[in-house]
């Protein structure tokens, strides 16, 4: 077995090797695609295709960021591709620019233009975005034709030149492919190394479950927005070399209809994976060539496959390609005892409450769910909240990580008023969180999850992916799940999820900690054994703020509980105290305070 | 023409053009209810339903006889839609459920365009007379009659939903899935019903405006996003809401045409929902749109 000490990461140099193997691929790829038309002979219209797809393609890498990414839907590709065209075409035509000064003000239109959207309509998101984005698409359409005196309307705008560079003039279309073709190359690039970025993580992470992101500490408009504005750049690049590539440009070159063939050609490929992007993008503009002969009934047939791709091939045809290799590859086993043990002390110097709920109140319309609660939680002690169903816990909970907003009351935390602030600054503060249906990052890596909470702001870790990792790894180590770092989170079984759901608020370093039951669906062994762990953490002076059902966990771990029923608070202290209050056992058994007492 | 004859006019038409927006809206939000899905298809069930008049009225058959035909077809393509592009994916996010039906909707538009050709079709309007004149405001025949079949829907579907037994089971199925399954709601036959039922909807408003619009291939996207606006304007999900908002768009649309222009009269409808999506993004009658943890 070759072991690997954990300080230089063994999935670093895994993938490591891994990269540098495709890095070289690639390149090897990238140079023959490049030779192709200086060796074999190709008629003009066969290097029209492939400029055609060169083009395209780096607008389908924005598509990649965007929906395969951050799984934000965007139906207006082809208006970002048009600005980008259009100031080309406009500007060296009707303006007389150079062609790279037009170059850069496509890009920067596209890119204001992308990021005027999304910061406007990505709260939104869903299928309020579709809507949004084709709305766009059509009114840049009416725009492109209707405002012919700057446009040049419906005729569109003829008689683009190539550009040249340093005295060479790309007038030669296998030069010209050429330029497209670095262009293309920088853009897959830059596509391939995003996802093992901050932000790319974190794109992920929305993608996968938007709310858990953002409570781990994403700012997740934040990075939609950024997704959608890379997007869009991307689409200003493609857009530009496709106008002076073909020298005409009309409005029906960017309408709606191009944004459904960017959309399908990124499904068809694999959304998920530069190369799968690439990849579709070529088939869907070589396929038409080959599918000839359905002649009028092509798009009939293209809309049906759309459907079938769906339905059948939901991770594209590079998912599939992947998921053969996938599953010939190995990884370096861990070596648990190399990895550096979890530092989660909390100082514990300031006598005054972590947390002040000062009457809160939470209504959904006349359901009065929390109704006016005041509760102080000390600094380092384990402090329950129960009460039966409906009684307003997992509401308390929202209110205090920014999920919901109170309907009155305020939240103090460490001092600082926290009842204005996003779930994401509260996490900034070192609020960690679990959920009582997990919401994990399903199809990313044990250890990626974790590392999406050792990447939150503030956190007194290093920045860097060695440093995440290593945060990463050691929160692992304390849950006992390290060895697992590799796999995927959806193939663990349940116990382990939770596991790693704690590991991931863990690597936050939290200095409180909300757990919203916890125990919840696990054994016997394993509740014994969270037991243990809640209390290991109290040691390191963290606060624990729990919900939980399980009456001999709670005694066994709380320090202070509170019991909540229909909203209000009705009880509280310790537990041998409260879990013995009439009122309590009322509350539960649903007697009479009289008749219990 | 005085102005306020002349505003009165303007104010018919917005709302016999509203009364189609709102009946593929309603469309839309019955199938947003019962499957949290939206379908981009949706529109195309109004370009079948004209296409579909069209062809039974040139093979001769009469008027009505030919709208109740369409109406037929159009109830079984939203069970093969139900059945073909919704049934597969149920289970998957909301992500490739609307790829699916955009695809549905490129499919559907070339396959008209394979059978009827690219030319637009022109469709004999119901009524021979033009229209009457009611104290000096001319009113087409045709958009009374698209204001009549409207009201005489949403009664109809006011009692389908709230008075009888399968209405019942259609909200319940729309409100937890789950739960109903649990009480014996046959769960997927609601789901089709209301695919079916979308699918009547939109025929009725295709047949309806065709006279008016020219049947063409290209007639649904533009109506369904037009009726999807109206939908989240009046608030995404809500029944009321999607009449309301169809309404208030076919009247911004027709007073826009009006006094600013004619060239970006569908643009009017656009901006209008950025508006609403930046200052009301829950519209008029409210959807709730946070998560639950």
């Amino acid at each position: 077995m070759n072991r690997v000490p954990a300080s230089t990461g063994p999935a670093q140099s895994a993938r490591a090797n891994r990269v540098s193997f495709g890095k070289v691929l690639f390149a090897l790829v990238a140079v023959a695609v490049a030779c192709v038309p200086f060796v074999v002979p190709l008629t003009p219209y066969v290097l029209n295709i492939f400029m055609q797809a060169a083009t395209y393609a780096i607008a389908v890498l924005g598509m990649t960021v965007v929906l395969g990414y951050a799984g934000q839907i965007n139906l207006a590709q082809a208006t970002f591709f048009g600005l980008g065209a259009y100031a080309v075409g406009l500007g060296t035509v009707v303006l007389g620019l150079n062609f790279w000064l037009t170059l850069l003000l496509g890009i920067g239109l596209a890119t204001v233009a992308g990021f005027v959207l999304g910061l406007t309509t990505l709260r939104l998101g869903g299928h309020y975005l579709a809507m949004i984005t084709i709305s766009f698409q059509q009114i840049f359409d009416l725009v492109l034709v209707n405002w012919a005196s700057v446009t040049q309307g419906p005729d569109g705008v003829a008689g683009i030149g190539r550009p040249s560079l340093f005295g060479f003039q790309f007038t030669d279309d296998r030069f010209y492919l050429v330029l497209c073709l670095v262009f293309l190359y920088a853009a897959i690039a830059f596509v391939w190394w995003l996802p093992q970025t901050r932000t790319g993580r974190a794109m992920r992470a929305v993608r996968e479950n938007a709310l858990a992101a953002e409570v781990t500490g994403v700012d997740t408009l934040r990075v939609k927005v950024i997704a959608f504005t890379l997007s869009a750049a991307l689409a200003g690049i493609g857009g530009a070399f496709y106008a002076a590539g073909f020298a005409y440009i009309s409005p029906d070159n960017f309408n709606f209809a191009r944004s459904i063939e960017f959309l399908t050609m990124t499904l068809l490929g694999g959304a998920d994976s530069a190369f799968g992007g690439v990849f579709g993008t070529g088939l869907l503009i070589v396929l038409p060539e080959w599918l000839r002969f359905l002649k009028d009934i092509y798009l009939a047939v293209y809309g049906l496959a759309v459907i079938l791709i769906m339905v059948f091939l939901p991770a594209g045809i590079w998912g599939i390609v992947r998921g053969r290799f996938d599953r010939f590859r190995k990884f370096d086993s861990v070596d648990v005892d190399s990895i550096a043990p979890l530092q989660l002390d909390v100082p514990l110097n300031d006598p005054a409450p972590i947390l002040k709920l000062d009457n809160v109140a939470k209504h959904f319309g006349g359901v009065k769910a929390v109704d006016g609660i005041s509760v102080e939680v000390a600094r380092g002690t384990v402090h329950t909240l129960i009460g039966p169903n409906g009684s307003g816990k997992t509401t308390t909970l929202n209110v205090l990580n920014g999920i919901y907003k109170p309907t009155s009351g305020t939240l103090t935390f460490d001092g600082v008023d926290i009842t204005a602030m996003t779930p994401h600054e509260r996490a900034g503060l070192g609020i960690g969180r679990t959920f009582q249906n997990i919401r994990l990052f399903a199809s990313m890596s044990v250890v990626e999850n974790v590392m999406v909470g050792a990447q939150r702001a503030n956190n007194p870790v290093g920045t860097g992916r060695a440093a995440l990792q290593e945060r990463a790894l050691s929160a692992l180590k304390f849950v006992g799940m390290a060895e697992q770092m590799h796999m995927t989170v959806k193939n663990l079984p349940y116990g382990h999820q939770r596991l790693v759901e704690i590991a991931r608020a863990l690597a936050g370093h939290p200095s409180f900690l909300l757990l919203d039951e916890p125990a919840a669906g696990l054994n016997l062994t394993e509740k014994k054994n969270l037991g243990e762990l809640l209390k290991r953490l109290k040691g390191h002076g963290m606060t624990i703020f729990l919900i939980e059902h399980d009456i001999s966990l709670i005694e066994q771990v709380s320090d202070t509980i509170t019991v909540l029923n229909f909203g209000k608070k009705i009880a509280e202290g310790e537990p041998g105290y409260v879990l013995r209050h009439p009122d309590v056992v009322a509350a539960y058994l649903g007697e009479t305070a009289d008749a219990a007492a | 023409m005085s102005f306020v004859v002349n505003n009165v006019q303007v104010l018919f038409a917005g709302l016999a053009l509203g009364s189609i927006y709102a009946l593929v809206a309603l469309g839309f939000v019955l199938i947003v209810r019962a499957t949290n899905v939206v379908n981009f298809a949706q529109g195309d069930f109004a370009m079948a339903g004209g296409f579909a008049t069209v062809a039974f009225l040139s093979s001769g058959l009469p008027y009505w006889l030919a709208f109740v035909l369409a109406l037929v077809v159009l109830g079984i393509f939203g069970v093969i839609f139900a059945l073909g592009v919704y049934y597969p994916l149920r289970n998957r996010s909301y992500l490739p459920v609307i790829i699916s039906t955009l695809g549905a909707s490129i499919f559907m538009q070339n396959a008209a365009l394979y059978i009827f050709g690219p030319q637009p079709r022109a469709m004999n309007r119901l009524f021979d007379k033009p229209g009457i004149e009611v104290g000096g405001v001319f009113m087409d025949t045709q958009y009374l009659a698209i204001l009549a079949f409207t009201a005489l829907a949403v009664t109809f579907q006011y009692f389908l939903f709230e008075r009888t037994m399968l209405g019942k089971k259609l909200q319940a199925t729309s409100q937890d899935k789950d739960m109903a399954r649990l009480v014996g709601i046959p769960v997927a036959a609601m789901i089709a019903f209301t695919f079916f039922y979308s699918a009547v909807l939109g025929g009725l408003a295709g047949a309806l405006v065709s006279p008016i619009l020219f049947v063409s291939i290209g007639m649904g996207s533009i109506i369904a996003l037009k009726a999807f606006a109206a939908a989240i304007i009046g608030g995404f999900g809500d029944i009321t809401g999607a009449i309301i908002g169809g309404l208030l768009l076919g009247v911004v649309e027709s007073f826009g045409a009006q006094y600013i222009s004619v060239a970006y009269k569908d643009a009017f409808a656009f901006l209008l929902l950025f508006l609403f999506l930046l200052l009301r993004p829950q519209g008029i009658f409210g959807e709730k749109i946070s998560e639950k943890a």
